[in-house]
């Protein structure tokens, strides 16, 4: 039997514009197993950060489900969630501005233990500090520093220290390394990955960069407008993507290589707007392969093969090809 | 008496013209030996130093580095917009289409910006005006720089929207209502509406998603046939590099380490950081693969070191590494390398061992 912790059942989340309902996270259903990693890829403004918020009710969900050990986070009490958001916690993407610039590292770090009064005594909470320290791979003569002193790098371990402080089983990375250099960004990947066999962590990993997600995450799901429009695991969506939109995600990686330039579909037309989107499929109009019934109804996420989801009516004329 | 910029030294100022023979035929871009500074409080911060490029018609220079490294300086410069205090420019020359641009005037310098040169600025949040809508900010580019009426202006405005994959019915919204990534498109379209001769784009596509991504290096693609335009594309993205440069130049600590066409960065790498750099990214064939960060971090360039700035970082540094700048090594016509451990003749680094 599989050991499911996070099960989100029809999330969404509107937002109110003057012209209409903006659906930004529009019935997204998936989940995860303890101890795994699931990215969330998809271009910006696709939902993907809103629904790693929706999940932690950092905004709250229009509707829907979000069952984390069995219970509903939605319905939580205030009481309740401030309890529960000790188990599930967020790392940000911007170390620049995530943190408060007249915190120190060791009141930033120490802030979520003295709130959530998981220790009270003061050297207690600084033992605990240095120790996280150490666990992110922060030098410990940094402990008076302030952010303004520290690279964007040691800026994001602060960030990960802090979501580490309340002992959490489940971490939402929204973009954790998007906005560090590439040399850096693969020491905060192999810090979360050793994080994740060493406290038994459950990721959910928001990212636009695929190469990333490929190499971190377990399963992968594909968001498009608000919607989850593929969803497989790692190896076997890079293998045999099916949906029209993660194909031309997968063409368009560039590849650090001047030998065998993939062939790159390009997409072409106009982005379907998600303010009160019609019911049809929403990348049907820069779909190179779309038809009348792809305009007529919006196609429903389905199980094509075991663990391999797919929302596309056509998905199996491809797969021919 | 006419105004000058200040923040230029007076032997930048007083140096000969290079003559056309000198800049050589086809030559867009061409920087030579520029150093920059950052003065503050007495610290000298050596942001640039005695940095070398040029960039040719249709041809795309890939500058490559982490933060810190000197790339945005050496863009702003070439716009000669170095911020005054605390920058100084203290040595070189910089010719955008054959002109000299440290020793033009502001009033020149206005109207070579934008027509001839302009740049597509990193941080998406910060360079727009929040009081104007999208459609008219880019419109206004489009007015000045190429005379066109204010319909026919915001019509080609709206174009430029789609073709960075925005509706133009958003044209009439306001940058707040964007997300990060449709604000640095809103920003790629303003740049490329002029269709500048000369392009810098500081990380452009940073934080757009990857199919947006491929549309905007296809737009860049279409400019640099279509007009002849030359640019300089500054990431560390080296998927990017690969995708449209046609050379590459890897900065670090304020210097170009490593210097040569695509092929001869990917393929013959030579530099220990730019291997580094390669082994930084995830594989895509290899998933599973750990990766292999560089250790450490940049020396603070307020601090170099007396001799190679990365050796405390390169695994194959030695001792005379420690002793003394490495110096300019041209393993081909096109090809250079600044790193001390060549002085072993038969020194090669793993990346090149395999290959």
């Amino acid at each position: 039997m599989s050991d499911v912790i996070l099960d989100v059942k029809h999330l969404k989340k509107y937002f109110k514009t003057p012209r209409g309902m903006l659906h930004a996270v529009d019935d997204v259903s998936f989940q995860i197993e303890r101890g795994k990693t699931l990215g969330i890829v998809g271009e910006s403004g696709c939902g993907k950060s809103t629904t790693g918020r929706a999940i932690l009710r950092l905004i709250e969900p229009t509707a829907g489900e979000v069952l984390f050990d069995g219970e509903d986070v939605v319905k939580m009490s205030k009481q309740r969630m401030r309890e529960k958001r000790k188990e599930m916690q967020i790392i940000f993407q911007d170390p620049f501005s995530s943190l408060d610039p007249r915190q120190t590292v060791l009141q930033a770090i120490s802030e979520p233990i003295r709130l959530n009064k998981i220790l009270t005594d003061r050297y207690d909470i600084e033992e605990r500090t240095v120790e996280l320290m150490r666990t992110v791979g922060l030098a410990e003569r940094l402990i008076n520093a302030y952010p303004h002193e520290l690279d964007g790098g040691r800026r994001q371990r602060i960030g990960i220290a802090r979501a580490l402080a309340v002992n959490p089983k489940f971490i939402v990375c929204d973009e954790p390394v998007s906005a560090l250099d590439v040399s850096i960004q693969a020491q905060i990947l192999n810090l979360l990955e050793d994080l994740q066999d060493q406290l038994g962590l459950t990721y959910i990993f928001i990212t636009h960069d695929l190469a990333v997600v490929n190499h971190f995450a377990d399963d992968i799901a594909v968001m498009y407008l608000g919607q989850v429009i593929e969803k497989a695991p790692a190896e076997e969506l890079f293998t045999n993507p099916l949906h029209p939109y993660t194909q031309a995600l997968l063409s368009a990686i560039p590849v650090p290589d001047t030998h065998n330039r993939p062939e790159r579909l390009v997409l072409k037309g106009e982005i379907t707007s998600p303010i009160e989107p019609k019911d049809e499929c929403r990348f049907a109009k820069r779909c190179l392969y779309a038809n009348d019934s792809c305009h007529a109804k919006c196609p429903e996420l389905a199980e094509v093969f075991p663990g391999h989801f797919v929302a596309c009516s056509e998905w199996w004329k491809r797969q021919v090809q | 008496m006419a105004k000058r910029i200040k923040n230029i030294a007076r032997e930048v100022l007083e140096a000969p013209d290079l003559s056309p023979e000198e800049l050589g035929e086809d030559v867009m871009l061409d920087i030579r030996n520029l150093t920059v500074h950052y003065e503050v409080d007495g610290d000298v911060v050596e942001a640039v130093s005695d940095v070398t490029l040029q960039v040719k018609k249709q041809k795309t220079l890939g500058l490559v580095g982490e933060t810190g490294a000197g790339k945005t300086t050496t863009a702003l410069a070439a716009l000669n917009l170095i911020p005054d205090p605390p920058g100084i420019i203290k040595q070189g020359s910089i010719y955008v289409c054959g002109e000299n641009i440290l020793k033009k005037r502001p009033a020149e310098l206005e109207k070579i910006r934008g027509r001839d040169i302009s740049m597509i600025f990193q941080d998406p949040m910060t360079s727009l005006n929040p009081v104007f809508t999208v459609g008219d900010q880019i419109a206004e580019s489009i007015r000045l720089h190429e005379g066109l009426n204010k319909t026919d202006a915001y019509e080609r405005a709206m174009q430029m929207l789609e073709i960075v994959g925005i509706p133009r019915t958003r044209g009439a919204e306001y940058p707040h209502q964007f997300s990060g990534g449709m604000k640095q498109r809103v920003i790629i379209a303003i740049a490329l509406a002029c269709n500048p001769r000369v392009l810098i784009a500081d990380e452009p596509t940073t934080a757009l998603d990857v199919t947006i991504q491929a549309q905007v290096l296809d737009l860049m693609r279409d400019l640099r046939t279509k007009y002849d335009t030359a640019m300089i594309m500054i990431t560390h993205d080296l998927g990017i590099v690969a995708d449209i440069c046609d050379d590459v130049a890897v900065m670090y600590a304020g210097r170009i380490i490593e210097q040569g066409t695509l092929d001869e960065v990917f393929n013959e790498t030579r530099h220990p950081y730019t291997e580094g750099l390669f082994n930084s990214l995830p594989n895509i064939h290899d998933r599973q693969a750990r990766l292999k960060p560089i250790p450490g971090l940049m020396p603070d360039p307020a601090n170099l070191p007396e001799g190679c700035a990365f050796a405390d970082r390169c695994k194959y540094a030695t001792d005379a590494c420690r002793a003394a700048r490495p110096v300019q090594r041209w393993v081909s016509p096109t090809h250079m390398v600044a790193c001390t451990a060549y002085d072993d003749p038969d020194f090669i680094i793993e990346r090149s061992r395999k290959a």
